[in-house]
C-alpha cells in the first residue's frame, strides 16, 4: 500500500468555511447579537472565498487524506452549486431574522457549518466521510430549524427533524456496518476494486446497501422516506425552509450519485431497481399529494419531494448521461426554489407573514411584478417551455429513455402533467381570482436582488445554456470515469 | 461440541440485529415520551457498534474500530442537540409526550 497522501491543498474550500465559522463564532460571542450582521456577511464573503478557490482548482480527479477526500470535476460542480445556494439562503434570511426577532449571531455560524458539512458531503470517498459529512450537516441543521426558540410549531418541526433524522443516520449506519463487513473495507474505491474481483456479491452486502440507500433516500426526502418533510418545511421559518430546499437536496443529491456510482459500479443491477423505486414513487406523491394543500410551504414539500424523483431518473439511468441530467436539474432547482422561497418571504400583512395558498389571489393586481416573478418560477416548475424547468426535466427523460428505461420516462410525463396542475392553480389565482388583501410593498433589496436574479435565470436558461451544459458534462465524465478507476 | 459453544461473527451480528430491530421498534410503537425514542436511537446507535467492533475483530482490520469511536463521538454530539430541542419544545408545549407533537398533519 502506498504511503497515504495529506494534501491539504486539495481541502482547501472546507478549511476556509472552517475557520472562517469559528472566527465568526468568537467575534460573535464577543460581539453579541447586535453583530449578527456582520457575521452574515462575514460568512456570505467566505462562501465567496470558497467558490473562488472551487472554481480555480485544477481540474482532474485527486485523492487525500488516506483516500477519504476525493476531488474532481463532479465535486467542483456541485460544490459551486451547494456554495451557490448557501449564499442564497443566507442573503434571503438577512431581512426575516430581524423582523421576526430571530436575529442571533449563531444562524449564519450555523449555516456556514452546515455548508462545510455539505463540502464534505460531496467530497466523501469512504463511508467514514460520508457518515461525518452527513452528520455535520444534520446536526447543524437540527438546530437551525428550532431556531425561533419561542415558536411552538418551529420547535415542533425541529423535533421531528432531529428524531427522523436520527433514524435516517441510524439505518445509513447500520447499511455502512454491513459493507464494510462483508468486503473488508470503507473506501469506495477499494469496495469497487473488490467487488470487480468477486463474481457474485454476498447477500450482506445487498442488505447493507439497502440500509444504506434508505439512509440516504431519507436525506434526499425521496418517498418512502419523505414523512418528515411536509411537516419540517411547514414548521420552520421560511428562509429556514428555503435553505433547506435548496443547499442539503443538492449535496445529498450529489452524494448520492457518488456513493451509487463510485463503490458499487460493477453491481448496478442489484441497486438500480432501488432507484427506480424510489423515483417513481417520489414523482406520484409529489405530484398528488400536493394538489390538495393550502398551505404554501407544504405545496412546496411536496413539490420538492416531485422535484427529487425527478432528478433520481438521472441516476436510476446512470452512465455520464444520467449524471449529467442530474446535475442539469439540480442547478435549474436551485434557481427556481431559490426564487419561489423569496416570494414566499415577500408574503407579509401588515407585518405578519402568512402562508396560505388563498392569500396570494389577486396578486397580478396588487403587486404586478412579484406575481410576474411567481408565475415565471410556477410555469418553470410545470415544465412549461422555453423557461429553464422545462429543460431539467426533459434532459432527465432523454437520459431515462437512452438508458431504455421507458416505463420511468412515461410515468414522469404523467406525472409532470399532474403537477402542473396545482402550479398553474397558483398562476390562476394570482391572475384571475377577487384581490386578498394585499401584501406588504416594500420587499427590501436583498430579496429583490435575489428574486431578479433567479428569474433571469430560468427566463434566459435556454439561449445561454451551454456553459452549465458543458461544465455538467465534465462533471459527470469525471464521476463516472472516477468509478472505473 | 466446543465448536458448538465458540462464539462467533454471526452471533455478534445476530445480537447486533436484535438491538437493532428493537431500536426501531422502540421508535415506532412506542406512544409515550419522546425521551424513549432518544434512548431507542442510541439502541440503533450501539447495534451499529457492536457489528463494526466485530466485524473489525474477525478481518483483522482495525478501520472499524477507528469507526466505531467516530459513531460514539457523533452520537453524544446528537443526544446534546436533541435534548436541547426537546428543552425548547417543553417550554412551548407543556409536554414531551408523542401524541402531542401533532401540531402539523396532512
Amino acid at each position: 500500500m502506498a504511503q497515504p497522501s495529506h494534501d491539504f491543498a486539495l481541502a482547501a474550500p472546507e478549511m476556509v468555511l472552517a475557520a472562517a465559522a469559528m472566527l465568526l463564532l468568537m467575534f460573535g460571542a464577543f460581539r453579541g447579537n447586535q453583530a449578527t450582521r456582520v457575521v452574515a456577511w462575514g460568512a456570505l464573503a467566505a462562501l465567496a472565498i470558497a467558490l473562488v478557490l472551487v472554481l480555480q482548482a485544477p481540474a482532474g480527479r485527486a485523492v487525500s487524506f488516506a483516500d477519504m477526500f476525493v476531488v474532481d470535476g463532479f465535486a467542483h460542480f456541485a460544490k459551486a452549486l451547494v456554495l451557490l445556494a448557501a449564499a442564497l439562503g443566507i442573503v434571503m434570511s438577512l431581512g426575516f431574522i430581524r423582523r421576526e426577532g430571530m436575529e442571533r449571531f449563531e444562524y449564519p455560524v450555523l449555516l456556514l457549518l452546515a455548508t462545510l458539512g455539505m463540502l464534505m458531503m460531496v467530497s466523501a470517498n469512504d463511508l467514514l466521510a460520508l457518515y461525518l459529512g452527513i452528520e455535520l450537516q444534520s446536526l447543524a441543521l437540527y438546530v437551525v430549524a428550532a431556531f425561533q426558540r419561542d415558536n411552538l410549531r418551529a420547535s415542533e418541526a425541529g423535533l421531528k427533524y432531529f428524531v427522523l433524522g436520527a433514524v435516517a443516520s441510524g439505518m445509513l449506519l447500520y447499511g455502512c456496518s454491513l459493507i464494510y463487513g462483508f468486503t473488508g473495507t470503507t473506501g469506495f474505491d477499494a469496495i469497487a476494486a473488490t467487488l470487480k474481483a468477486q463474481p457474485e456479491p454476498p447477500l450482506g452486502l445487498i442488505v447493507g446497501i439497502v440500509f444504506l440507500t434508505a439512509g440516504l433516500a431519507f436525506k434526499v426526502s425521496a418517498v418512502p422516506f419523505h414523512m418528515w418533510t411536509p411537516d419540517v418545511y411547514e414548521g420552520a421559518p421560511t428562509p429556514v425552509t428555503a435553505f433547506f430546499a435548496i443547499a442539503p437536496k443538492v449535496a445529498a443529491l450529489a452524494l448520492f450519485c457518488r456513493a451509487m456510482l463510485t463503490p458499487f459500479a460493477a453491481i448496478v443491477a442489484d441497486w438500480q431497481q432501488i432507484v427506480v423505486f424510489l423515483a417513481i414513487a417520489s414523482m406520484l406523491l409529489g405530484a398528488f399529494a400536493a394538489i390538495g394543500q393550502n398551505n404554501i410551504k407544504r405545496l412546496m414539500a411536496y413539490s420538492s419531494i416531485g422535484h427529487v424523483g425527478y432528478a433520481l431518473i438521472g441516476l436510476a439511468a446512470g452512465g455520464a448521461g444520467g449524471i449529467q441530467a442530474i446535475l442539469i436539474y439540480l442547478a435549474i432547482y436551485v434557481a427556481m426554489n431559490a426564487g419561489t422561497f423569496a416570494c414566499i418571504l415577500c408574503m407579509r400583512v401588515r407585518g405578519d407573514m402568512v402562508e396560505g395558498v388563498g392569500d396570494l389571489a389577486g396578486l397580478g393586481r396588487n403587486q404586478p411584478l412579484l406575481a410576474l416573478a411567481l408565475a415565471i418560477f410556477m410555469f418553470s416548475m410545470a415544465g412549461v417551455p422555453p423557461l429553464a424547468g422545462f429543460f431539467g426535466k426533459f434532459y432527465v427523460f432523454v437520459a431515462a429513455i437512452e438508458a431504455k428505461l421507458y416505463v420511468l420516462a412515461v410515468i414522469g410525463v404523467l406525472a409532470s402533467a399532474v403537477g402542473a396542475y396545482y402550479y398553474l392553480r397558483i398562476v390562476k389565482l394570482m391572475y384571475f381570482d377577487e384581490p386578498a388583501e394585499a401584501f406588504e410593498r416594500r420587499v427590501g433589496g436583498e430579496m429583490a436582488a435575489v428574486l431578479v436574479v433567479t428569474a433571469l435565470f430560468v427566463v434566459v436558461f435556454a439561449l445561454f445554456a451551454a456553459p452549465i451544459l458543458d461544465g455538467a458534462g465534465t462533471a459527470a465524465q469525471a464521476l463516472v470515469a472516477g468509478g472505473k478507476g | 461440541m466446543a465448536a458448538y459453544f465458540a462464539i462467533g461473527l454471526g452471533h455478534y451480528l445476530t445480537v447486533a440485529a436484535i438491538l437493532f430491530t428493537l431500536g426501531i421498534f422502540g421508535i415506532f410503537l412506542n406512544r409515550k415520551n419522546v425521551i424513549i425514542i432518544l434512548m431507542s436511537v442510541e439502541l440503533m446507535l450501539l447495534a451499529v457498534n457492536i457489528n463494526l467492533v466485530a466485524f473489525s475483530v474477525f478481518l483483522g482490520d482495525l478501520v472499524g474500530q477507528v469507526f466505531a469511536m467516530f459513531v460514539l463521538t457523533v452520537a453524544a454530539g446528537e443526544a446534546a442537540i436533541g435534548l436541547a430541542i426537546l428543552v425548547v419544545y417543553f417550554r412551548n408545549r407543556g409536554s414531551i409526550a408523542v401524541e402531542d407533537i401533532n401540531l402539523m398533519k396532512g
